[in-house]
């Protein structure tokens, strides 16, 4: 347990601001997918936002985040720029990776930020070798590996691990548990805890109500301030739960199948981590509701400004295709 | 010139090339004790922070080589035998060949893999794979299969100070070949084919560890002869098409010779090259000398039975050359 201040009024409407930016964000792209506007698919983060933000907060520009396909609530919380994450998904040229990554793949290594990733458990070696990258340098710098339950299940998983405890990485492994696996509950193909396949190599570990943000800040705090002190990894389970499909438009390929209830779904509404910790900051006195009302005014702004910047900007130019596949050589 | 083993050219290519540059790494499965010696002396030199053995776990290690290089260093991650390629492929498949392009060239990734391959030593199957076609066809990996020391040395150190993946793949069988390498510090560029021996009447495209019987073949035909010109792609990826396909203009005869299996082999993609730019040359059909559609046997014997032979190479280049077919 590592000393730490509380956050002041200001980082907490910080906080209720980020995650807002991303729930509004996420519920745009939902009604933009749905419109048939979007050229690829999106996985979205709504219900999620506590973890991306309650972590990303303890974090410095400097630091890497390695995500995962469900990656826009990652790249917005470490700061990338939300106009150039909508034109990524739009497939224009102003997009964050010029239109050659799409949802799936938006990275800012400028912000840190290593890259959503398409494959289910393909940040955990990246982060890992980033973290050997800052240990080499002795940088100060540290790495987290956002990653789902499912992606738990994968062998680099134990192999990272094994790794980066055997080098004392600085590495923070961030377990967000949504309960599904694609389609598929993760209780019917998970065995054990997930957590104590961490505590299995000793890793400090705690598991939190991930739709909680102080109590995954808190939780992060310590996690973060452990790998920069050198000590190696650790280990941050956030509970939450993935009110989306695993992807936006699975109803049409679903054929009316069902791998959940929809009063679960309601269940998890309640918890519902933004109103939680809205109605926190109310009942603490932190601030009035018109200071709510005129942050989500702000941001539906900045989305509704996305959106535009997206819709007016040019399309990905095809030839940079070429130019990008290898630098400085022609594929 | 002095003369110098293969491998002993690569272990001075490590050398030269992490003294000259902190930021080189080098990791992998016993590289510490240097079984196959091409990393012999370099703990002792740079210190276990330059170069570390790791456990077994190459899918985690082919995506931490990708994770350390977009961090800042260039990263040399020895893969031992060419087969491990396979248990590290999601990573290099889905992370290393595609990363720069899918962050939009945000990225650059200076990483060397180094990988022996190739039969000829009853390793038996899985440690006998000639992997490269595999490699060729990810579009964002260079494929590099030096056949000679001074190539070997100057190609890895090509590599390692490059911007993007690279394999350099070791022909496991030729470790102990020993050939002129130049003195003092030289590079061989990517994409440019050697001429490793000129010839009139057939050209022979040897790929890596082909290059010798290639050779012995040639010497062979001249007797004969037959007027061979021996061409080394030295890399695959980028290939130097121009230089092979200059040479059947010239001779009017193709024979690619390459250790992987027929189908979908280097062999295979060189000779589509030749027949589509050099069709109105060609006084008979393009030949391929590749290894059958089998998993390489144990038995040296059966080894013998399906790896590419100097006999088999000369006959392929007799029978095209007294071809009346297309005369």
């Amino acid at each position: 347990m590592t000393d730490r201040q509380n956050p002041s009024n200001e980082q907490l409407l910080s906080l209720f601001e980020r995650m807002t930016l991303i729930r509004l964000m996420e519920e745009r792209l939902r009604a933009d997918s749905a419109a048939g506007k979007l050229p690829g698919a999106v996985h979205l983060y709504i219900g999620q936002e506590a973890v991306a933000v309650g972590v990303c907060a303890n974090l410095r520009d400097s630091d890497w985040i390695a995500s995962t396909h469900r990656g826009h609530g990652h790249f917005l919380a470490k700061g990338g720029d939300p106009k150039a994450m909508m034109a990524e998904i739009w497939g224009k040229r102003t997009g964050i990776c010029k239109g050659m990554g799409g949802s799936m793949h938006v990275a800012d290594l400028s912000k840190g930020i290593l890259g959503a990733n398409g494959i289910v458990g393909g940040g955990f070696a990246i982060a890992t070798g980033a973290a050997l990258s800052a240990k080499l340098s002795g940088n100060g710098r540290i790495a987290v590996a956002f990653f789902g339950d499912g992606a738990a299940n994968q062998g680099v998983f134990m192999e990272c691990l094994n790794v980066s405890t055997l080098w004392q990485l600085p590495l923070v492994f961030v377990c967000e548990y949504n309960h599904f696996c694609e389609f598929t509950p993760t209780a019917t193909v998970t065995a054990g805890e997930i957590a104590d396949r961490a505590r299995a190599f000793k890793i400090p570990c705690e598991v939190v109500d991930g739709n909680d943000v102080m109590a995954v800040w808190s939780a992060a705090a310590k996690a973060v301030a452990w790998a920069r002190s050198g000590k190696g990894p650790a280990f941050v389970e956030a509970q939450t739960y993935r009110i989306q499909g695993h992807l936006e438009s699975e109803d049409l390929f679903l054929a009316g199948g069902k791998y959940r209830e929809k009063k679960e779904i309601d269940e998890w509404r309640k918890l519902d981590p933004i109103s939680r910790f809205g109605q926190s900051l109310l009942s603490k006195g932190v601030c009035t509701t018109g200071t709510l009302d005129s942050i989500s005014t702000k941001i539906a702004g900045v989305v509704e400004d996305a959106v535009k910047f997206a819709e007016a900007s040019e399309p990905a130019d095809p030839e940079l295709t070429f130019d990008v596949m290898f630098a400085g050589q022609k594929p | 010139m002095p003369r110098k083993r293969y491998i002993q050219a690569i272990n001075e290519a490590l050398f030269e090339e992490m003294e000259r540059d902190p930021k080189v790494i080098v990791f992998g499965e016993d590289v510490e004790l240097a079984i196959f010696g091409d990393t012999r002396g370099l703990l002792e030199r740079f210190g276990r922070d330059r170069i570390r053995n790791t456990p077994i776990c190459e899918a985690t290690l082919a995506g931490m080589a990708v994770g350390a290089a977009i961090t800042g260093y260039r990263v040399v991650f020895h893969m031992m035998f060419s087969n491990f390629i396979y248990t590290g492929f999601d990573a290099i498949a889905n992370q290393m060949a595609k990363l720069r392009l899918m962050t939009g060239g945000q990225i650059e990734l200076p990483i060397t893999v180094i990988a022996g391959y190739g039969g000829g030593r009853s390793t038996a199957a899985q440690h006998s794979d000639t992997p490269h076609p595999l490699l060729m066809n990810l579009g964002g990996l260079n494929v590099l299969v030096p056949a000679t020391p001074a190539d070997a040395k100057g190609l890895l150190k090509e590599a390692i100070r490059g911007k993007n993946p690279s394999f350099f793949l070791e022909a496991s069988g030729r470790g102990g070949d020993s050939g002129e390498v130049p003195d003092g510090d030289y590079t061989v560029p990517f994409g440019k084919a050697a001429i490793a021996r000129a010839g009139n009447d057939v050209t022979v495209v040897a790929v890596g560890s082909m290059l010798k019987p290639a050779l012995s073949a040639a010497e062979k035909l001249q007797s004969a002869g037959i007027g061979v010109e021996v061409i080394d792609p030295r890399t695959l990826v980028p290939l130097d098409a121009e230089t092979i396909v200059r040479s059947v203009r010239k001779t009017g005869r193709a024979v690619i010779v390459d250790e992987a299996r027929d189908r979908c082999s280097a062999a295979s993609h060189i000779a589509a090259i030749v027949a589509d730019k050099a069709f109105s040359s060609l006084k008979g059909p393009v030949k391929r000398v590749t290894v059958p559609d089998v998993s390489m046997p144990y038995a040296p014997n059966a080894e013998s039975r399906v790896l590419p032979s100097e006999n088999q190479i000369a006959q392929v280049a007799t029978d095209l050359v007294h071809s009346k077919q297309f005369a």
